[in-house]
């Protein structure tokens, strides 16, 4: 008998909009131009964000903060091809998702700055919170799934994790199950190359991420991550085939993470300038901000008063954030469990009665 | 009907609650290794997948974190997912799921979402099991908050329990006995009945002595009681804690407070143990009225050995009674 090949499915890669602006139009998605000009703010909106918030974190008036500049045009894109009524679970970084979800920005601000109500999904919104310990979503997000297609409602659930959540049990069993239970599920990795110090190359030997999906018996594809438009039609496939009941997709979004891991990270022990340079040349705004202003979405004009419109935007949420910090300790003994139990009432009235003591107002 | 009774075994009993839960509530389901089609290696989930299919009763594959976030994703959603680790010594590989997710999904969203979900798992010592089948963990749990921990330590009593942590918005840790799978039979009704996760019971009233237990200890403290009454002529308060967190604190204190002497028994080792919590709470509420140092009666602070030394290694009668008579003789 001779020795054969098995029959595997290849690992598609796609990209619509070059760097320069170019589009495939082949390829090219149909968002109206309400849409495009739409994500075009929120873009900026969580560019400026951003921004403005690591220079807080520098004036000590948040805590921890992890950006997301270089990641947008994945979270963005994918995102756009969800109904409200479908649900998001993120890992830390894909606020850009909240923002497109019409959270109020001031919720952020809190959260950063050490208030844990900051993470109070709106009401409403089919949105998980922020999630700390890596790759520990993705489970959540296969039993959402599964009871989103118990209860029969259609919905779908778009997970994020990085590149080095890959390596995690969590992940691999989180895949296993949706690949097991059909359920209608995307995990979207932001593969932006590196997990803090250490680079994709040392997370896994394999060629792409993508193809991991084929070890668990579903679709994946590699996608240019700084690129709106392909990430957004590899992710319209997905919940479309999702939809109709054809089972998870991963789409491995191929991009880079242009600030530092966290604000308590310094990059340039790990990484050289040059490669940040390479990857600065195929910056996600820029590149969209060529695409709305070929298509007649944005101009020299619309573009200022936009930036003048999200920088009120975020001054606005700000303040009200600070407005809302207050100390208020006693909170934490709320939504510990549905009803306190008497141990845990004890201990909060001792907390009461030490804060008079030390001349401290319990807040009404 | 609503009067029947049923002589039933606690494997027997705990299906009964699992499958009148699921007819009461379709949003209630299972899931775990061999659940379904094999009814759980213990069959404590049989007839279920027949009776409900298997889009509520679900074989899954073999990863308990998994299987737990995975339940923690339905809770969200607003399903009552019962997972069951097969055994309580592979929750270890789930545990981050149920301290970093279950526990505090509740606290992480102030108040968004909640996590009512049930984690069955089958625990303790005493049937000649391979290693990592025997141990007791309830204390790793009991330090969780936004957790609930229940043991029972009979059939008519664990149905009840189900029944409530079932029906609690918060998230169970079910601990089953399994040297008391089928140990014991007792009258269950069939009409529902209920106890408040929370509240100990008095297992046996009596002055001289109270003996604090849970789970299968409880069987070997009761028997002490009557040897001791007997033997002695002392009567010795028996109590059932049930809950281990939130612990029934005033239960504790109220017994304590009559009896004057106290002596708490459990399988697990004893550093940091549930014991230790018991006499704190001794100490904090009824130093004044102690009569006696309070004793427990724990596993020494090693690894559960091979079966063939889990003889003595385990806590018996014999290690409680003397640990009595030393008290009471104080
Ligand atoms: C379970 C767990 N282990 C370790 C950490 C610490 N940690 C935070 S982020 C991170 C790297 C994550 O990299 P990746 O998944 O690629 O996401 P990225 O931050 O690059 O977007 C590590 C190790 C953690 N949060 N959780």
């Amino acid at each position: 008998m001779p020795r054969k090949s098995l029959d595997l499915p290849p690992i598609e890669y796609l990209s619509i909009l070059d760097p320069e602006g170019n589009v495939d139009t082949k390829l090219e998605p149909k968002i109206p131009p309400d849409d495009l000009k739409r994500l075009y703010r929120t873009f900026l909106l969580s560019r400026r964000f951003d921004e403005r918030m690591l220079r807080l974190q520098r004036q000590g008036r948040i805590g921890t903060f992890g950006p997301t500049r270089g990641h947008e045009a994945a979270v963005l894109g994918s995102v756009y091809a969800l109904r409200p009524t479908d649900w998001v679970v993120p890992y830390y970084r894909e606020w850009p998702a909240y923002m497109w979800r019409g959270w109020p920005l001031d919720n952020l601000v809190l959260y950063y700055a050490g208030f844990a109500e900051g993470m109070r999904v709106p009401d409403g919104n089919r949105d998980l919170p922020l999630c700390i310990p890596i790759a520990s979503q993705l489970p959540h997000a296969v039993g959402v799934a599964y009871a989103a297609r118990y209860k029969g409602e259609g919905s779908v659930t778009l997970a994020y994790l990085g590149d080095g959540a890959t390596s995690h049990g969590d992940c691999q069993e989180a895949m296993n199950f949706a690949g097991v239970f059909q359920v209608p599920l995307i995990f979207l990795i932001l593969n932006n190359q590196w997990a803090i110090s250490v680079p994709r190359s040392r997370q896994t030997r394999a060629k792409t991420l993508a193809q991991k999906a084929t070890a668990y018996g579903f679709p994946g594809i590699q996608v240019d991550g700084n690129d709106v438009l392909a990430v957004c039609v590899a992710t319209q496939e997905a919940v479309e085939r999702a939809r109709q009941g054809g089972g998870p997709t991963l789409i491995e979004t191929v991009t880079y993470r242009l600030s530092m891991h966290t604000t308590a990270d310094d990059p340039t022990k790990y990484r050289s300038e040059e490669e940040v340079k390479t990857w600065e040349a195929k910056e996600p705004l820029i590149r969209f901000r060529r695409y709305v202003e070929a298509k007649g979405v944005v101009d020299e004009r619309t573009h200022a008063e936009l930036e003048a419109e999200v920088d009120a935007e975020i001054r606005g949420a700000i303040e009200r954030a600070e407005a809302r910090m207050k100390p208020n300790l006693l909170e934490v003994f709320e939504h510990v469990y549905a009803e306190r139990p008497p141990e845990l009432e004890a201990q909060r009235e001792a907390l009461v009665h030490h804060l008079a003591e030390i001349g401290e107002t319990p807040p009404s | 009907m609503a009067n029947e009774t049923r002589k039933l075994t606690m494997v027997k009993a705990i299906n009964l609650a699992l499958h009148q839960e699921m007819e009461r509530d379709d949003d209630v389901m299972v899931l775990g290794e061999d659940v379904g089609v094999d009814e759980g290696v213990f069959r404590v989930t049989e007839g279920l997948l027949k009776k409900f299919g298997e889009q509520r009763v679900i074989d899954t594959p073999l990863a308990e974190g998994a299987i737990v976030g995975m339940a923690v994703g339905m809770a969200i959603y607003g399903l009552k997912p019962i997972p069951e680790i097969q055994f309580s010594g592979f929750a270890f590989q789930a545990f981050h799921q149920i301290e970093n997710h279950a526990a505090r999904y509740r606290a992480r969203t102030r108040g968004r979402y909640h996590i009512q979900m049930v984690i069955r798992m089958p625990y303790g010592g005493g049937i000649r099991a391979l290693e990592h089948h025997s141990e007791s963990e309830e204390a790793y749990y009991a330090h969780t908050p936004g957790l609930k921990i229940v043991i029972p330590s009979a059939p008519r009593i664990a149905r009840a329990l189900l029944v409530s942590a079932i029906r609690d918005p918060d998230p169970v840790v079910f601990f089953e006995p399994k040297a008391l799978y089928h140990a014991v039979r007792e009258e269950v009704p069939d009409a529902e009945e209920t106890w408040p996760i929370g509240q100990a019971r008095v297992a046996r009233e009596g002055t001289d002595l109270t003996l604090i237990a849970y789970g299968s200890m409880l069987h070997k403290c009761l028997e002490v009681a009557d040897r001791v009454k007997v033997e002695d002529g002392a009567e010795i308060e028996v109590i059932d804690l049930l809950s281990i967190s939130p612990m029934d604190g005033e239960a504790i204190a109220a017994s304590v407070r009559k009896t004057g002497r106290a002596v708490v028994a459990h399988e697990a080792q004893r550093n940091c143990g549930v014991g230790a919590e018991v006499m704190a709470r001794i100490v904090e509420t009824a130093f004044l009225q102690l009569q006696a140092p309070i004793r427990r009666v724990t596993a020494p602070d090693v690894v559960y050995p091979g079966f063939a030394r889990e003889r003595g290694w385990l806590p018996d009668a014999e290690h409680v009674l003397s640990a009595v008579r030393e008290t009471l003789r104080f």
